[in-house]
């Protein structure tokens, strides 16, 4: 995906939140750290937009509730968490930006519940690459990209990676990083 | 083993002769046949020595070996075993024992005892002061004339100046040792290692070098009021060696000896806070160890002594603080003197040996003992190949004891043959007693 | 990261920042309604302590379980400990009870160098003897770069009686790595030999220090060391080197006091001032606490070699 694709479906995805929640009252974004954050913060941006709506946004590091705590030789890295309203009774729209076995939606859904009681917990994602190895789908998919389970799916978002794109490359030597490998 | 033997091509090394060439050596009915080429064996059983070194069995001034009292560490018999596999044929046997051997009795005791194990001569050492309380003095007469050369509350030190005056004065006319465990008490108080870098680096309550030399001076001073003859035990610090120095330029009669720890170690190989490290006293810093090489290669140290403090297992394998001192020493003595000394050239191996059992031999006024080896002479001698590689473990010792402070560590140099009065009480490096 | 923690030393300059770093994240689950996370689920710490420590057992204790660890509790109060069993046959039995992590306390330097011998789990140093107490020193860098924005350039006085404290061994070590400026302040009884090589400077005079240091850090200072005689009389050491609203004025704008605690008032700080570092107290507790979690989280969160 190149950035104008990026934005349009940002946009569509907004949309897609408010129709699905017929508005935008009671939703709350979650984004899943890290560029998930961001991403969760550019639609909220939009659903000020369309529908002047100021939706809470917060930041969910998922670290401690993967389930490969003490399989890997090193402790995984830790980001921020930021959720400074309560979750009780809201549609939590949890954004990530790539769905890949659905292990880390799995730990954040964990993980929110220790938050609080959410009313209902949508998923919006910016790609789909397939290779699901939980009961794990996304409510709102921005792009589709089908992916043998080797490759590498990259994606880069301005606030961190100053560009914005999606980049699927060649299997590499390197196991997988924290950040978009196990999604 | 027959009771001819004939030790073939060996460097024999003598430094009572100055001998230091490659010969034969034949022993019979407990005494040295003949040395040198062109000797009779006939019917001796021929040993081949071919790339060792031959020598005097080595004098040890200064071993703990636990018996009577604490027989769960080490027994006269054990002891004598673990010094013969370590080339000793002679070992002085300290008095703090329990019960503390203060009197003849005690001294004959333990004298029986070497006897009946016939693997190397014991001559135990008596206390100075009674129950090594540091306040009457002991029988020194009796127990001189009982056999005993050495005298010292080792262990601990004599702290009052009246007692040990009285000791150097009245022991005079006996020819005895007064040997001395010089540490000022007040000022080592609660002491766990040597007081410097490395004791605040590791939380532990140091005793500075200070406190050896102060008792070394004092005791100095006491010699040459007295005239008596002192010997410093255990040299730590490179102090002493100093005030060594000044006294051998007024030629007083007085001896010293260091372990083998002290002339390897020092106070940085505590970091790990390896219990079988700690002694007493404790491995001081480089700066000493280096003073301490230098003191014996120069001859104001004349002996080395290893100190053989045999602990239970249970014993130093508890917290740093509630573990006992001491480190076994007899059978890695001479390996780490090879290792450590003579290898990087800091003595020649002519006078290691000379320090390790003639020098010794002569304190102790033992003439069956340290050489010379030539006919007619008590045949106590050992051979060790000084090319020999093994490695310290905790199972290949012949004393009770493993707490060496070498455990794991790679040495050259090892015991192959030791002869007491003509019995070749180790043959291949395995004890045959 | 590495297995144990003896000591400060053992950590390297990255691997305090990120010990760090991670604790903020636990300080924020310290804030949540659930204060709990799943990462340590089925792990094992035990608390060794031969030494009675309330407040530090209760911060690994809660540390621990917030990680949702389980968490047993061995002290001097009950069990084996006070029946004489040595420290080697207690040290196979946590083995045997398959215990991930053993936090020791004890009054003998070395004696957590010496666990790590007798077991696989990771140990860490809660506070040995005189040498260090390396999760105190964490502890405090966290809340001095909380307050100060950074360490490196810091300048920190640590004032009082050097030689026999395991905290002001580990802060100096820790404060030195991250490029802090300390002064070692006290009488010279009270100073290791060879504090220099340390990486600090040391003054037996406290006034000319107070105006440049950020930091005050008092330690306390035993009344049996004055009956060992490391200095004449409680009045004389106050007097040269208590901490009195005086003193406090000449500190530099900002500047923090700390102490760890237990405070002797009158002797290393006055009445008058010891509500002073109370205050920074109540945030060591969360600090504590976080900083702990991070730490146990960082050791025990990677693969264990068994």
């Amino acid at each position: 995906m190149d950035e104008a694709e990026i934005r349009r479906a940002t946009i569509r995805i907004a949309h897609e939140i408010i129709e699905r929640n017929k508005g935008a009252s009671g939703v709350a974004l979650v984004g899943i750290a890290a560029r998930g954050d961001d991403l969760a913060r550019r639609l909220a941006a939009e659903l000020l937009r369309i529908e002047g709506a100021d939706v809470p946004v917060g930041a969910l590091d998922i670290t401690f509730y993967r389930d490969d705590i003490g399989l890997r030789s090193e402790a995984p890295e830790v980001h921020e968490t930021r959720i400074d309203f309560d979750v009780t009774g809201k549609t939590v729209v949890l954004v990530d930006d790539v769905l890949f076995t659905g292990r880390t939606i799995r730990s954040a859904l964990d993980a929110l519940v220790d938050f609080g009681r959410p009313q209902a917990v949508q998923l919006a994602v910016l790609v789909d690459r397939g290779h699901r190895e939980l009961p794990i789908r996304a409510d709102y998919v921005g792009k589709n990209v089908p992916t043998r389970a080797d490759e590498q799916v990259r994606v880069a978002i301005r606030e961190v990676d100053g560009e914005d794109a999606v980049y699927v490359g060649a299997p590499t030597a390197s196991a997988p990083h924290a950040v978009g490998g196990t999604s | 083993m027959s009771r001819r033997l004939f030790f073939r091509g060996a460097r024999v090394v003598d430094p009572a002769s100055q001998r230091d060439e490659v010969g034969d050596v034949l022993v019979g009915d407990g005494r040295i046949e003949g040395v040198g080429s062109g000797l009779d064996s006939k019917g001796a059983t021929v040993v081949d020595c071919d790339g060792m070194v031959l020598a005097p069995g080595l004098v040890d001034l200064h071993a703990h070996l636990r018996e009577p009292g604490r027989e769960d560490k080490e027994t006269v018999e054990t002891g004598s075993r673990a010094a013969a596999v370590g080339g000793y044929t002679a070992v002085c046997a300290m008095p703090n024992t329990e019960p503390v051997t203060d009197n003849a009795g005690i001294v004959a005791e333990v004298r029986a005892l070497a006897e009946r194990a016939g693997i190397c001569a014991v001559y135990p050492a008596g206390a100075i002061t009674r129950g090594l309380e540091g306040e009457a003095l002991t029988d020194i007469g009796e127990m001189a004339q009982a056999g005993v050369r050495l005298f010292t509350d080792d262990g601990r030190c004599v702290q009052s100046s009246r007692i040990m005056r009285l000791a150097l004065e009245y022991s005079r006319p006996f020819d005895v040792v007064i040997g001395q465990h010089s540490q000022d008490e007040a000022l080592s108080e609660g002491w766990q290692m040597h007081e410097g870098h490395y004791s605040a680096l590791l939380g532990l309550s140091g005793a500075p070098a200070e406190a050896e030399e102060i008792i070394v001076a004092r005791d100095i001073a006491l010699a040459r009021l007295t005239g008596g003859r002192l010997h410093i035990t255990h040299v730590s610090s490179a102090g002493t060696v100093e005030l060594i120095r000044q006294a051998a330029r007024r030629q007083l009669p007085l001896t010293a000896d260091v372990t083998p720890h002290h002339l390897a170690l020092a106070d940085e190989d505590l970091v790990t806070y390896d219990t079988n490290l700690k002694v007493n006293p404790p491995l001081r810093s480089v700066e000493h160890r280096d003073g301490l090489r230098d003191g014996l290669a120069e001859g104001l140290i004349d002996a080395v002594a290893t100190d053989h403090a045999p602990h239970a297992v249970e014993e130093k394998e508890q917290e740093f603080d509630q573990a006992p001192p001491g480190t076994t020493g007899l059978e890695t003595a001479l390996a780490v003197v090879l290792t450590e000394l003579v290898e990087p050239g800091i003595l020649d191996l002519a006078t290691a040996l000379r320090r390790m059992s003639t020098g010794p031999a002569h304190i102790l006024r033992l003439d069956d003992q340290g050489g010379p080896l030539e006919p007619g002479s008590a045949a106590n001698l050992m051979v060790f190949d000084p090319a020999a590689e093994w490695t310290v473990e905790p199972g290949g010792f012949e004393s009770k004891s493993r707490n060496s402070a070498f455990l794991g560590r790679t040495l050259r140099g090892r015991v192959v043959h030791t002869v007491f009065r003509g019995d070749l009480v180790v043959h291949e490096g395995k004890a045959q007693k | 990261m590495i297995k144990h923690l003896l000591s400060v030393n053992d950590l390297s300059r990255e691997d305090v920042v990120r010990i760090l770093d991670t604790a903020e994240s636990f300080r924020e689950v310290g804030t949540r309604v659930i204060k709990k996370v799943p990462a340590l689920r089925g792990r094992t710490v035990v608390n060794l302590f031969y030494e009675n420590s309330t407040r530090t057992r209760i911060s690994f204790e809660l540390a621990a379980k917030r990680l949702s660890a389980d968490v047993i509790n061995f002290t001097t109060s009950g069990s084996s400990v006070a029946k004489g069993e040595s420290l080697k046959d207690t040290a196979l039995t946590l083995q045997a009870m398959g215990a991930d992590a053993i936090v020791i306390r004890h009054s003998s330097s070395g004696s957590p160098m010496t666990l790590t011998k007798w077991v696989h789990a990771s140990v860490l140093n809660a506070g040995d003897g005189t040498h260090e107490h390396p999760t105190q020193a964490l502890l405090d860098m966290y809340t001095m770069r909380e307050r100060f924005g950074r360490i490196e350039g810091l300048t920190v006085a640590i004032v009082g009686d050097v030689l026999h404290s395991r905290v002001a061994r580990s802060l100096t070590f820790g404060l030195s790595k991250m490029g802090a400026d300390v002064t070692l302040v006290g009488p010279p009884t009270l100073i290791p030999p060879d504090a220099g090589a340390w990486g600090t400077t040391v003054s037996h005079e406290l006034d000319p220090v107070l105006p440049k240091a950020e930091v005050c850090y008092m330690l306390r200072v035993q009344r049996e060391r004055q009956r060992q005689q490391f200095f004449p009389s409680i009045r004389e050491y106050a007097r040269l080197y208590g901490l009195t609203g005086e003193r406090v004025s000449t500190l530099p704008e900002g500047a923090m006091i700390m102490h760890p605690g237990p405070m002797n008032r009158g002797v290393e700080i006055a009445s008058e001032v010891a509500d002073l570092p109370q205050s920074v107290i109540t945030e060591q507790v969360t600090n504590g606490i976080a900083v702990r979690m991070s730490l146990l989280y960082l050791m025990l969160g990677g693969t264990q070699d068994v």
